[in-house]
């Protein structure tokens, strides 16, 4: 499947993907709406990890053997039989944090609005994740390996 | 804080009703300009770094950042104008050469605007690029005086040897900038899009980086004052060998890549130790008349076995036409000619915007020469120094340019916006500097691929300037000046471009 990979060596650490995800992610999609209003309920799906020069952003991984799948105790994180995307049915999420506990890229976070789990969608009604399409030095790729 | 006598030259506007406090800017910024104020939480700028790069107006995601020119004007002058009188306080403050970058930028006249091309109406029929064939194929090096043919089989096959040419599908070259003065990932890129295009590349003075060897079938390599990274290898890895006499942007001065930018890879590069200044003499220090740049051509020629074509490369100054001339009868394949729009990674002011000469000028006076001397197919000639657009382009060849150096423009693709500051090493598009930190912003699949877009756009646009003249290769316009007309120029001007005014026919 399609999964999003980071170049690092381009990475310029502007974090405008994680501006885009939470624009695409907020209530009213427009940005100044958005940030203005929904800000303390905004979150990044992914996030720029830096380290003195380097800098790249993790996302879900949408693991094969995803262990958030396993390790979840209602169901709630199930693969998109479609897509084959690792989503969260949040109207199942119990929020136990489970999934955080488990997965490997530390790429789950807690809900701001909500208490269940919340990670990269993919944007999957999209043609292409909006923090590749958005990342002004295509430090982000979108493709299959 | 103490004020000094030089004010900002931006002012930065930020539109609060725009502005999310996202910090794109913050992090954008090498001049430090952007700055998050934790305990009210907002972004302000402090407009005394500010170089006008855009690079944070660009990226800012809700266009919130706007940058002006100061506001703050001087008593207006026609004399003492606000950059005169900004340059005296700077020299008076630091006590020391005004450095700049990129070419001159004073309002010189420039001479392309003034040049109009021609077109086909009734009597001849123009042609149409899209469905008909046009070449633009063009071949750089000397050319026999005469040839001579031999009946082979049922046709013809040429006797005479011909001296090594290089094959241009676009008469459309990358100038010399060297891994130094620009970023390896700028070099990999110009030399990826000149092997896309079927062009040439120029390594510039710096020498050749291993990565860059696979693309030498590309890459004209050259010997500067320094000689900085040559060895025989070098010369050999190579589509042609081009002398470095001069440079359009600081004719008769040298350079400097001063020692913070010589890195490990880039000493390794240009053989030089590790943080050493590369400081390029202003003349060969084996140079010194027509002879001995004839002993040097001679000297690479050999090296290379033959099989390359020499370019030598002069600025466009005063005698341009006669110091050409030398070049061609020292035995130059191609000569380059550089006039004062040329680019330059630093350069003293003064310099910069004092000395040398229109390229247009300088070209039409070296082409005429060497027609006058009979030698104009020994040599071809190949111009540079501010190329904007395919226009100027095809009014060089029609001007008698063989090809044209690109190379400001080559960087505008890749994103450079002009600032001029390619002298401080913190350019924030990671085009001119060895910060590795900024270096990451210029993603070369990317810049390759913009570069690609340039070449190609121009190459269309030639097609289509040439097919309007009822023309269908390149070859037919080169030195055909009949293609051009002079708008607003005196008789002097007229006379030196060779060209008619509008409105005389033939």
């Amino acid at each position: 499947m399609k999964r999003i990979y980071a170049r690092e060596a381009y990475c310029l650490g502007c974090r405008l993907c994680e501006i885009n995800c939470m624009v695409k992610h907020s209530r009213s999609k427009k940005i100044i709406k958005a940030f203005r209003k929904e800000r303390d309920i905004l979150q990044p799906s992914l996030q720029v990890e830096n380290s003195g020069l380097l800098s790249f952003a993790v996302q879900c991984r949408h693991c094969d053997d995803a262990p958030c799948i396993d390790a979840c105790i209602t169901g709630a994180m199930h693969r998109d039989s479609k897509t084959g995307a690792v989503v969260c049915d949040e109207s199942r999420c119990a929020g136990c944090w489970s999934c955080i506990m488990v997965c490997p890229a530390g790429a789950i976070r807690r809900g701001k609005e909500r208490k269940v789990a919340s990670k990269c969608d993919l944007c999957v009604a999209e043609k292409m994740p909006v923090c590749v399409a958005n990342c002004p030095n295509e430090a982000l790729v979108y493709e299959e390996r | 804080m103490r004020k000094w006598l030089v004010q900002p030259e931006f002012d930065i506007t930020r539109d609060q009703e725009r502005c999310i406090q996202c910090q794109v800017c913050v992090r954008q910024c090498a001049n430090d300009v952007h700055e998050y104020d934790d305990e009210d939480g907002v972004v302000c700028s402090e407009n005394a770094g500010c170089v006008g790069c855009h690079r944070c107006a660009t990226l800012c995601p809700t266009g919130a950042v706007k940058i002006n020119q100061s506001k703050l004007d001087f008593r207006p002058n026609a004399y003492w104008t606000p950059s005169i009188i900004r340059n005296v306080y700077k020299q008076s403050e630091g006590g020391g050469i005004l450095l700049s970058s990129m070419g001159n930028d004073r309002p010189f006249r420039n001479y392309w605007d003034m040049m109009v091309l021609n077109a086909s109406q009734v009597t001849n029929p123009s042609i149409d690029p899209l469905r008909e064939p046009m070449e633009l194929t063009t071949y750089l090096g000397r050319k026999p005086d005469r040839i001579e043919v031999e009946k082979s089989g049922n046709g013809f096959s040429l006797k005479t040897k011909l001296a090594p040419q290089l094959h241009l599908e676009i008469p459309i070259m990358f100038s010399a900038m060297s891994y130094g003065s620009i970023s390896l990932n700028a070099a990999t890129a110009l030399a990826r899009a000149a092997m896309e295009m079927g062009t040439f590349a120029n390594s510039g003075e710096g020498g050749l980086h291993w990565s860059l060897h696979p693309y030498a079938e590309n890459m004209i390599v050259q010997v500067a004052s320094g000689r900085f990274g040559v060895n025989a290898e070098y010369l050999n890895r190579s589509a042609a060998v081009e002398i470095k006499i001069g440079q359009g942007a600081k004719p008769g001065i040298g350079g400097h890549l001063p020692g913070e930018k010589v890195d490990a890879s880039i000493s390794e590069t240009r053989m030089i130790p590790e943080g050493t200044d590369a400081l390029s003499p202003a003349p060969h220090h084996d140079i010194y008349s027509i002879e001995d740049l004839r002993q040097l051509i001679l000297a690479l020629k050999e090296v290379t076995q033959n099989t390359k074509p020499v370019s030598v490369k002069i600025a466009a100054v005063h005698n341009v036409a006669a110091i050409a001339s030398g070049c061609v009868h020292a035995g130059a394949d191609i000569v380059a000619i550089d006039g004062f729009r040329g680019g330059t990674g630093a350069a003293p002011t003064m310099i910069r915007d004092n000395v040398g000469i229109p390229t247009e000028l300088a070209l039409a006076a070296v082409d005429e020469r060497l027609r006058k001397e009979g030698i104009r197919n020994r040599a071809s000639l190949v111009v540079a120094g501010g190329f904007r657009c395919s226009a100027d382009i095809v009014k060089a060849i029609a001007l008698g340019a063989d090809a044209v150096y690109i190379a400001t423009s080559a960087l505008v693709a890749m994103g450079c916006h002009l600032c001029q500051k390619c002298y401080t090493g913190k350019c924030n598009w990671g085009i001119a500097t060895q910060d590795p930190y900024l270096m990451k912003r210029l993603n070369p699949d990317v810049a390759t691929r913009r570069l690609i877009n340039l070449l190609r756009s121009w190459e269309l646009e030639i097609k289509e300037m040439l097919g309007g003249m009822g023309v269908n290769a390149i070859e037919s316009l080169r030195g055909n000046r009949e293609h051009l007309r002079g708008v607003g120029l005196d008789q002097t001007e007229l006379e030196t471009l060779g060209i008619k005014p509008a409105g005389m026919g033939a």
